[in-house]
């Protein structure tokens, strides 16, 4: 790693020019008066407040009535470009439910030495009452969010894999509705690709993972904890679009070898639960025995071979970024295949020489936790005095297996509209890879942007927005 | 030696209650050191479902009540025919892997006292066998609680114990996982049933011990509570992190959560060994 900063590549701009992909957004944005820009930008944030998505993304905490600022310069992607994320995506997806459905059965990946044990069965996201049982399809987690950032025309990295329950995608479908109903002209004019099939897609995919005891159509469910829920807005409308019951813990309950929704027809049996909760909460009879928002006898079911959990319990495992560090590992060792993407060169501060070296170089480095999320509890060593950096290099050498670094990496940047008109902001990319019978993705995903001047940090709790991202057609 | 269990649950609500889920894991396994002759857990007026083997070898089934219910009761009757293995828990079907058994769960955690009480027992013993470092682990803990029942509760933990230094086997078997795990050593709780009177009569005989992973010989249980390893008067149950994880008997009361009284009745008495029943 050197310390000389390295050029940020444009989305938007190669030198003087304009890439194609941008052009007709270029005169769009040219020839739009400053006045309508400002009255377009008010409709859209009125337009977010009436259908009232204000979450916060990724459980990122922060005020949960906070609406995410949109930004309405979109992000695009020609279709070269997408195809080698398409395949670069699934091809994650399919290493990391391989992954799993080794680790809980014959975890060969470990006897052959290619993973270290521990990281694995001591981790606090591998569930011992997962072991032995191979879920339908052997597909642990359904919905993979792989989090992306690009540094130059063909270079795309792999922040970080989502396997549990990632959140974010009513953006990626509010996002696109709300500019095609501001400016269906551009519809018009650019040929994007739709986004509007995932919730198909993913109804197609819950089903398809229907357990063997599920005769005839799956009763399929989206299990959220409650409207507390910073992101209970994406539950119901997710349910909403796949046309299947929103329920809480309280309105199922287990008996026999089945576990039943409570309607005013009586009992209806459920087939699939997409869960919005966490592990720990699902079942008070096997795991945290206060959680009021689980379904007791959930688990006996689930390994009974009665009910579908989405994503499975113990897919957690696979997203850890202890684990991060291996994918490209799997996907040689599962699909004898070269990783398409590449991962950001990651230094485990477990590892005595890679702590050495990053604390040695920590005002150039990003240092993550292990278990962290959200952009909390990191350092960002270019951003930082050097009080902070010292203080934080104390806390690696106190707690070492804790700590995760990586390069402070040029993310691109993407033409977003500030006060004097646009200026180019860095962006990260989330697509949602849906697994079932079928690995698939829509052409899209969730663009992330860091609204201020030269941040990194696009996570909402930290001032960043989205933007509607395209795919265009071939 | 043939042991003979009958181990009745029962919980009695002063008002009643909507209904009950129940997570029984009342099946002992049988392996090397126990052969079921014949076993049956009667969940009365309930309705037993989905049940499967978890992945530590151990059946689980659920059970279910709908109220309006004042009273349930778990009844278990079986017959086991035991050998003494020296504590070795042979031929034991399981696919958790043994470096599963290192977490520190609310009731195993250590604390200084517990490290520095794994640390002085293990003193000088850096080139001894992990088997022989078990057994000084196991008498340390031993020592540093006394038995002494009524004491300590269902949800004391391995750090309360130590530190008030009486318990029960719960107690004992939590302080020794996590004396264990100080030393980076599996461990795990275990439930099961001990015939503890000389001549064979029938007495109360719930219990509860550990186990440590001995490379060598794989899992070897030991019960601190009565400094020893299990033998032929032991019958082993399921096992856990700890005393919740392991539970016979998890289960959730619906509706209004009034007084809740819990008996629980189990008596091991030893038949006649050869001597062949009729089942």
């Amino acid at each position: 790693m050197s310390a000389t900063k390295p050029a940020i590549f444009n989305e938007m701009l190669n030198g003087e020019q304009v890439r194609s992909a941008y052009q007709n957004l270029e005169k769009w944005y040219r020839s739009m008066p400053a006045e309508l820009r400002s009255l377009k930008q008010s409709e859209a944030e009125a337009l977010f407040r009436r259908v009232g998505i204000t979450f916060a993304v990724y459980g990122e905490g922060g005020d949960p009535e906070r609406l995410i600022p949109f930004d309405m310069f979109p992000r695009v992607m020609t279709a070269e470009e997408w195809r080698k994320l398409d395949r670069g995506v699934r091809q994650r997806a399919a290493a990391l439910n391989a992954f799993l459905a080794d680790v809980y059965d014959r975890r060969e990946i470990i006897r052959a030495g290619k993973i270290p044990e521990h990281l694995v069965t001591n981790n606090e996201a591998f569930e011992k009452a997962a072991i032995g049982f191979r879920p339908p399809r052997g597909v642990f987690s359904h919905i993979v969010g792989v989090d992306l950032v690009r540094t130059g025309p063909d270079q795309f990295y792999v922040l970080e894999d989502n396997c549990r329950t990632p959140s974010g995608v009513s953006y990626m479908l509010q996002n696109r509705e709300i500019m095609m109903r501001m400016f269906p002209q551009l519809f018009m004019e650019n040929r994007i690709r739709p986004v509007d099939g995932y919730a198909g897609l993913l109804k197609k995919t819950l089903a398809s993972v229907a357990p063997k005891k599920c005769q005839g159509e799956p009763n399929i469910v989206i299990l959220t904890p409650g409207h507390f829920n910073s992101a209970y807005y994406e539950h119901s409308f997710l349910a909403d679009l796949m046309g299947v019951e929103l329920v809480e813990g309280q309105d199922l309950f287990v008996e026999g070898d089945f576990v039943w929704m409570k309607t005013t027809e009586g009992p209806k049996k459920v087939d699939v639960i997409y869960r919005r909760i966490d592990d720990a909460f699902i079942d008070p009879l096997c795991f945290r025995p206060d959680s009021m928002l689980g379904v007791p006898g959930l688990m006996s079911v689930y390994r009974s071979g009665g009910v579908t959990i989405c994503s499975a319990p113990g897919a957690g495992v696979a997203d850890d970024k202890a684990i991060y560090t291996f994918v490209p590992e799997m996907i040689r060792f599962y699909l004898g295949e070269e990783p398409i993407l590449e991962n950001v060169p990651t230094w485990q501060c477990a590892k005595p020489d890679d702590c050495k070296y990053v604390l040695e170089n920590l005002s150039e480095l990003v240092v993550k936790e292990v278990h962290g999320s959200g952009g909390y509890g990191m350092l960002v060593g270019p951003k930082s005095d050097k009080s902070t950096i010292e203080s934080f290099a104390a806390k690696i050498r106190k707690n070492p297996d804790n700590y995760i670094a990586q390069p402070t990496l040029a993310l691109s940047a993407c033409p977003t509209f500030v006060e004097e008109g646009i200026a180019p902001r860095h962006v990260d990319l989330r697509p949602y890879c849906l697994v079932g019978e079928t690995i698939e993705l829509v052409p899209g995903g969730l663009t992330r942007v860091a609204l201020t001047e030269g941040s990194l940090v696009v996570n909402s709790s930290q001032g960043g927005g989205v933007k509607d991202t395209w795919v265009l057609a071939e | 030696m043939r042991l003979s269990i009958r181990h009745i649950t029962r919980y009695r609500f002063d008002e009643p209650v909507r209904g009950i889920v129940q997570s029984q894991k009342l099946w002992p396994a049988d392996c090397a050191n126990q052969r079921i002759l014949s076993w049956e857990v009667t969940s009365h007026g309930g309705q037993t479902g989905a049940e499967f083997v978890d992945g530590a070898g151990d059946m689980i089934r659920l059970a279910t009540w709908r109220g309006p219910l004042s009273e349930v009761t778990v009844e278990v009757a079986g017959e086991v025919e035991t050998t003494d293995s020296y504590g070795v828990l042979r031929d034991h079907r399981e696919r958790v892997p043994p470096s599963a058994y290192l977490r520190p769960t609310r009731q195993v955690e250590a604390n200084a006292e517990l490290k520095a009480l794994s640390a002085v027992a293990l003193k000088g013993m850096e080139n001894a066998s992990a088997l022989d470092r078990a057994h000084a682990l196991s008498r340390a803990v031993s020592e540093a609680i006394e038995y002494k029942p009524g004491e300590t509760k269902p949800h004391t933990t391995a750090i309360e114990a130590l530190s008030g230094g009486v318990g029960v086997c719960q107690d004992h078997a939590h302080a020794l996982i996590s004396v264990a795990h100080v030393a980076e050593m599996p461990a795990r709780y275990v439930t099961g049933y001990l015939q503890a009177t000389e001549d064979g009569t029938p007495h109360e005989a719930s219990h509860a011990w550990a186990e440590i992973w001995v490379p060598e010989l794989g899992w070897v249980g030991f019960d601190a509570a009565n400094e020893c390893c299990p033998d032929e008067r032991y019958v082993r149950l399921g096992s856990g992190y700890d005393a919740l994880d392991a539970a016979p008997i998890r289960g959730l009361v619906q509706g209004a959560t009034p007084e809740e009284h819990l008996e629980v009745e189990v008596i091991v008495s030893a038949g006649q060994s050869g001597q062949q029943q009729q089942q």
